[in-house]
């Protein structure tokens, strides 16, 4: 075991790990919202769309996220749409986590007792209204947990778009040890780099989840 | 340039496919043992065992299956094994999945009430006894829908194992389409194959969710 590489390479291993970063927050959000509109599209949209979701969530939910990775960035350019790398790896991300938290956010709608669209709609809220005022939020504090380690689990699988050449912390990982020749060092130090992102990860998102919605999540 | 036709892609990729079988079935039974190892010291009375059996889970479930499968593959050589990718891949996967199958079954046994415990010991049974004949049994038998979860969840994972260069699926198809320039044809085949072996599995547990939900 040798470390005399490594401060010389904390630059390359943080730019890394900004990336990874960037590309869990993306698809947070964008997964997040598309989860949303999957659920509601799902519960109240026409049969047509009902199908369609379903048919989506049960495809990228028993196939792995590498195969939809190199699909979307290898597959889709013969169909003339051209990804850069990263645009990719935040697509597939985005679609593959979508596919988890359509359930996820699903099964919190469907926890919301139906008094409370009763209520909204009697007080003359408009079902637009009741959706995102009153049922979305409870929703989302119901599924808060779930939702908080899918995307651990996203930022944890994300490791994989390295494999495009997406300049995230295990690609980062693979030029130092192509250069230093120490590869298990190498590996070794951005394991415990990952471990400390999912720890704080979880941490923000316990934190962060507590003050906007008073989702109590241990 | 090689010509491949339809039938040669497929068949190619169904023969690769027998290593993704195999190398599921391997770490599902390897991580299911050494899983059990790991419930043991995560549900014994002894403060110190418990803890280090929650550091294991933590750490398998904290850091990406990739980085876990590269530090097999080059930290086994530096203890002095030779190690192939079939060796660093099953390895590799079995730890992984002895973490998750641990921490799925540790909950099975939280969730049954005190009283089977205690119901055990006035029979006069000793602790591994209680366990083998009161407690692992319900604790399995309440565990399986996230169990089979767990299987399609491992049989995915196992497409990771082309990166550190072992022949399955993945690997075979990445040749297969720098052969043919054919993505499209040739990753869509991949992902059907890997639904036709995961779907069944996920309706199987879906079901075994809705009897659990129903008792």
């Amino acid at each position: 075991m040798a470390f005399a590489w490594l401060p010389g390479a904390l630059g390359d291993i943080a730019h890394g790990a900004a990336t990874t970063i960037l590309l869990i927050a993306v698809t947070t959000l964008a997964g997040t919202l598309l989860s949303i509109l999957g659920a509601a599209g799902r519960r109240n949209g026409p049969v047509l769309l009902k199908r369609a979701i379903a048919c989506y969530v049960e495809v990228m939910r028993n196939t792995p996220f590498l195969v939809q990775l190199f699909f979307i960035f290898f597959g889709l350019p013969s169909l003339g749409i051209r990804l850069d790398p990263l645009l990719a790896a935040m697509l597939a991300m985005t679609l593959n986590m979508a596919a988890y938290t359509i359930e996820i956010v699903g099964a919190g709608l469907d926890a919301v007792p139906g008094g409370q669209t009763e209520a909204a709609l009697a007080l003359g809220l408009r079902p637009r209204q009741v959706f995102v005022k009153i049922v979305l939020p409870q929703a989302l504090k119901i599924i808060y947990p779930a939702l908080t380690s899918q995307i651990v689990i996203m930022m944890l699988e994300s490791a994989v778009v390295s494999q495009i050449a997406v300049r995230e912390l295990t690609y980062e990982a693979d030029m130092l040890q192509a250069r230093t020749f120490r590869s298990f060092e190498t590996y070794f130090v951005v394991t415990l780099v990952y471990l400390a992102l999912s720890m704080a990860l979880r941490r923000l998102l316990v934190s962060g989840g507590r003050r906007a919605l008073g989702a109590g999540v241990s | 340039m090689i010509e491949f036709t339809f039938w040669d892609i497929v068949r190619n990729l169904l023969l690769a496919a027998r290593w993704t079988v195999l190398l599921s079935l391997a770490a599902f039974i390897g991580g299911g043992i050494v899983g059990l190892i790991v419930l043991f010291f995560r549900i014994a009375k002894n403060k110190w065992s418990r803890r280090i059996a929650s550091g294991y889970i933590a750490l398998f479930q904290g850091t990406p299956l990739l980085m876990q499968l590269f530090l097999m593959f080059f930290g086994l050589p530096m203890l002095g094994l030779r190690i192939e990718p079939w060796t660093a891949a099953a390895l590799g996967l079995t730890f992984f999945a002895s973490a998750y199958l641990a921490e799925i079954w540790r909950s099975g046994v939280a969730a049954l009430p005190l009283g089977q415990w205690d119901a055990g010991a006035s029979l006069g049974l000793h602790y591994l006894q209680e366990l083998r004949l009161i407690i692992l049994p319900q604790a399995f038998s309440i565990t399986r829908a996230p169990t089979v979860g767990f299987l399609v969840q491992l049989i995915k994972s196992t497409a990771l194992t082309s990166i550190i260069g072992f022949e399955e699926l993945v690997r075979t198809s990445n040749a297969i389409n720098n052969a043919t320039f054919e993505p499209f044809k040739v990753y869509g085949l991949v992902a059907l194959i890997f639904f036709v072996m995961c779907f069944p599995l996920t309706q199987y547990a879906r079901r075994l969710e809705k009897q659990a939900a129903a008792r």
